[in-house]
């Protein structure tokens, strides 16, 4: 048996899995990252828009700050995120978008004097001060008050993890490309490392580490049509499942983006919207004003999304019937021609070329065809602040694959790349303090190893040319299907039974895959084989979670249930699954309004439906009596919720700013 | 009328002894907006489970893809079938190390290129992540990004005639990478530098400038006026460098 030693065994080549890596070797410890992929090629790189930070430097976004940048992504979330996290996080995003910079991402750059822009299909002029000529500029976003968003054209995604990747080169970190974890190496209270299989050779390897990260990205792939990389198929947070031990955090909430293109199912970016674009109809209306006259197209993501699949459905089933038809069912169009030439050509050459490419059509003179589809996923790996598990210690998780639980039941656009390298910086401190501690020392013997790597490969023999009568493709489509026509944009109690029923099945049937080739080296068929059967028990989770779940939450909308209901569902969703068990075991973890800094609201589109929490009035008029004191505003929120004691001592100083330097 | 394509595929395993390169042929027909990557998805799931390939994004933006389609690289996700005749021949790209059938190894090549000639930013000093950032003309940040936007698809060297003739070719890739870092006002780096990891025969001096790097690049990267430009300023500093030495003076 092959084993190797590392300090900190990475799982995942992307933005997160990168900063984590480059933290805990700045910290003197040896990381390695396992990554199916080469480290940039990783889904990291698919990320358009930007990344929310609240420096404060545009003339759009003067003024703003971390209480801000906070409060948004709290509202964002529906009120369903631990507001600890978003403190944090809201405090390091400054830092780190200026790490980046120092490390070579070109961010756009303020440029000062009158330029023009499009704000709610007008156009006006902003003028630039002087003061901030050549700082980081913004954009603006969804769901946020100022404008945050950080970004490099609309290639941010790739500047960052160019960066990034450049920059673990440099010091030097081993990435064994290729390589899949298939098992996590634990006892039941410590993890130990991880079992993988490369993806070439075929051979197995124990990797064996102090302290394990997962750092995968999202499980988008269970669905049909999603804007996730091939690779996000949730096998991080099926590694965590599959101990047994570990939890997931709200897996059903899954979120869809408004405006994938039809049919290839391509994102393309929020920024679109937030550079004056604008969402039309059949018949060329531009209809968000009719239902959210605020917000309009930069409402959040849920909220659009739902608005769009409501003016697309017919008349008879309760919507206005004014999608598009088309030959891939109906969609809606995003108009970005006001925004022009130039500007397209400056700040969204990546969409120019998605349309150019996939559609046959110029951005800058055609409408685009898109729909709402599966994007993001809010639930993943449940970990603490710092990013381990409470049941599993030594295993850590970060970015898309975890749930510390910052964007609770919808995330804010430009919050999930904000989110990786800022999760990234704080775990590679934690992660070196818990190297360093007591529980960090390494005690195991190799024979726990042995036979985690013995049953895998035993597992994996059995596979390997078995006749078996089912066909992994087609219960993987039935998979694809159900979720997205069930488990969806609308979810309501029958589908819900229904899914549940039918992935169970699924997963009954999956026990009989056959696989053709016999060869145990790169074997796309095998492959297939041995994920579907944990795709499907995540899907299960997934569906189990929405159809308990009797309220509806940010993206989670049931329509039988369409109060937010803050008295009996102010809960995170856990769930484990039971080794040998057909079906995942769900528990609860309630978050505590009365520790709320921002306590929950009415999150201010539609018509208000809220069932409010006993604690909610209460906690307010606590908040409100010190906020009355006026006190400067750190002094009122370090009053209202401490958090800074749990960062890093290196990350606790203030942010400076323009205006508050 | 329905198309009925006929793809011709590079098949081996490098790996199985008994394995002989071959050509296999598979059929499908044509369905509207189909690309290589829908196509090659539907030969896996219909007709053969065991054909490799690589695709991540399908989106061109990870770079994963390449291969030569008709005997031109370029990346197989967003190359619509409708743009090509019926009869389609999907190779490996060449100058990579081959997996099996039409996946290469471009990862382990870039990484080993990245090393050798330090393809990173060079940072002068420890950030103060607390404070301001320091300042960048908003131009030269764009004109940074647009040499930024490669994305290691390989395309560059399949198509270089110095890279089949000589192993350790830099490529265009690495060309443009350190044209990037000696455009960026915070690498710390001076051509000086710069000429000690470019200036020989491997790198900006054994390009032949044919420039098929220039005509397949899938992000449309100035390849051309880059290597050019990197070309003179490395020359100029050989030149100083080669009179320093000779006392001669230049």
């Amino acid at each position: 048996m092959k084993l190797i030693h590392a300090d900190v065994l990475v799982i995942g080549g992307g933005l997160a899995g990168l900063r984590t890596a480059i933290g805990v070797r700045r910290r003197g410890l040896e990381p390695l990252i396992l990554s199916l992929v080469p480290a940039k090629r990783s889904h990291s790189v698919a990320a358009q828009g930007g990344m929310q930070a609240s420096l404060g430097n545009c003339a759009m976004g003067r003024g703003d700050n971390e209480d801000a940048h906070f409060e948004d992504t709290v509202r964002g979330s529906d009120w369903g995120c631990d507001q600890v996290v978003a403190r944090m996080f809201a405090h390091m995003a400054p830092k780190a978008a200026r790490e980046l910079a120092a490390w070579g991402v070109p961010w756009n750059r303020v440029r000062a004097g009158a330029h023009e822009a499009v704000i709610n299909g007008e156009r006006v002029v902003i003028d630039e001060h002087e003061a901030a000529q050549g700082l980081i500029s913004a954009r603006d976003f969804g769901g946020t008050r100022k404008w945050r968003t950080c970004h490099t054209s609309d290639g941010t995604g790739h500047a960052m993890l160019y960066a990034l990747g450049d920059r673990a080169i440099a010091e030097a970190i081993p990435v064994r490309e290729r390589v899949e974890a298939l098992a996590l190496i634990h006892d039941g209270e410590r993890c130990h490392g991880a079992v993988a299989r490369d993806l070439v050779s075929g051979e197995l390897t124990a990797y064996l580490a102090r302290a394990t990260v997962v750092a995968t990205g999202g499980y988008g792939r269970i669905y049909g049509v999603s804007t996730n990389a091939l690779i996000n198929e949730g096998m991080g947070a099926a590694l965590a499942l599959e101990t047994g031990v570990a939890r997931l955090g709200n897996m059903e909430a899954v979120q869809f983006h408004p405006t994938a293109i039809v049919p290839a199912g391509i994102l393309v970016t929020e920024g679109c919207r937030g550079d004056g674009g604008v969402l039309r109809d059949v018949d060329g209306h531009r209809f968000m004003p009719d239902y959210e006259p605020e917000k309009k197209e930069l409402a959040s993501r849920d909220v659009v999304s739902r608005r769009m699949a409501e003016h697309m459905r017919p008349v008879e089933q309760g919507g206005r019937g004014k999608g598009v038809p088309s030959p891939y069912g109906e969609h809606l169009w995003l108009d970005i021609t006001r925004l022009g030439a130039a500007h397209i050509e400056r700040n969204l050459r990546e969409v120019k070329d998605i349309c150019h490419y996939f559609l046959g059509i110029d951005p800058a003179c055609d409408y685009i065809p898109v729909r709402p589809t599966q994007h993001y996923s809010m639930g993943g790996i449940r970990t603490d602040h710092r990013g381990e598990s409470p049941w599993l210690s030594g295993l850590f998780a970060c970015g898309e694959a975890a749930c510390w639980d910052l964007h609770g039941f919808n995330r804010l656009g430009g919050n999930s790349v904000a989110e990786t390298v800022v999760a990234g910086m704080l775990l590679g401190e934690y992660v070196a303090d818990f190297c360093h501690s007591a529980q960090g020392e390494h005690s195991l013997s190799s024979a726990l190893a042995r036979d985690f790597v013995a049953r895998e490969q035993a597992y994996l023999r059995r596979l390997a040319g078995r006749p078996g009568k089912e066909s992994a493709v087609e219960l993987r489509r039935r998979m694809e299907r159900i979720m997205t026509e069930r488990v969806g944009l609308f979810r309501n109690g029958d589908g819900l039974r229904t899914a549940v029923d039918e992935l169970g099945e699924l997963l009954a049937r999956s026990a009989d895959i056959g696989v053709r080739a016999a060869h145990l080296d790169a074997n796309p068929e095998l492959v297939l084989a041995y994920r579907l059967p944990r795709m499907l028990k995540l899907a299960l989770t997934v569906a189990m979670g929405a159809l308990a779940r009797t309220e509806s939450r940010g993206a989670h909308f049931r329509e039988d249930h369409p109060a937010r209901n803050d008295r009996d569902w102010l809960v995170r969703t856990l769930a484990r699954w039971e080794p040998g068990a057909s079906r995942p075991t769900l528990d609860y973890e309630p978050l505590d309004v009365m520790r709320m800094e921002l306590p929950p609201g009415f999150r201010g589109y539609g018509a208000r439906n809220l069932v409010e929490h006993p604690d909610s009035a209460l906690r307010q008029s606590e908040v409100d009596e010190l906020r009355a004191a006026k006190q400067d505003r750190h002094a009122v929120q370090s009053h209202l919720m401490p958090f800074k004691h749990l960062l890093p001592p290196r990350y606790r100083r203030r942010n400076a700013r323009l205006d508050e330097s | 009328m329905t198309r009925i394509l006929d793809f011709d595929i590079l098949r081996h395993n490098p790996r199985d002894a008994a394995s002989v390169p071959r050509l296999q042929r598979y059929r499908l027909a044509e369905t509207s907006g189909m690309t290589l990557f829908i196509a090659l998805t539907r030969i896996r799931e219909e007709l053969d489970p065991g054909v490799h390939f690589d695709f991540v994004c399908r989106a061109a933006v990870c770079g994963s893809c390449a291969m030569l389609i008709n005997g031109r690289p370029g990346l197989a996700c967003r190359t619509l079938t409708a743009t090509l005749p019926a009869h389609i021949r999907l190779l490996p790209l060449p100058g990579f190390a081959l997996i099996a059938d039409l996946s290469v190894d471009t990862g382990r090549w870039m990484r080993v290129m990245s090393e050798r000639l330090h393809a990173w930013l060079h940072v002068a000093t420890a950030v103060d992540l607390d404070a301001l950032e320091t300042r960048m003309d908003p131009d030269r940040a764009e004109a940074v990004y647009e040499l930024d936007r490669c994305i290691e698809c390989g395309c560059c060297v399949a198509a270089c005639g110095t890279a089949q003739m000589r192993p350790d070719f830099v490529g265009a890739v690495g060309m443009i990478k350190l044209a990037r870092f000696r455009l960026d006002p915070r690498d710390a780096r001076d051509d000086g530098d710069f000429f000690d990891l470019l200036g020989d025969d491997d790198g900006v001096f054994g390009c032949m400038s044919l420039l098929g790097c220039q005509d397949v690049c899938p992000k449309s990267l100035s390849l051309q006026t880059q290597i050019a430009h990197l070309r003179w300023a490395m020359a100029r500093r050989g030149l100083a460098k080669a009179g320093a030495d000779h006392g001669d003076g230049i």
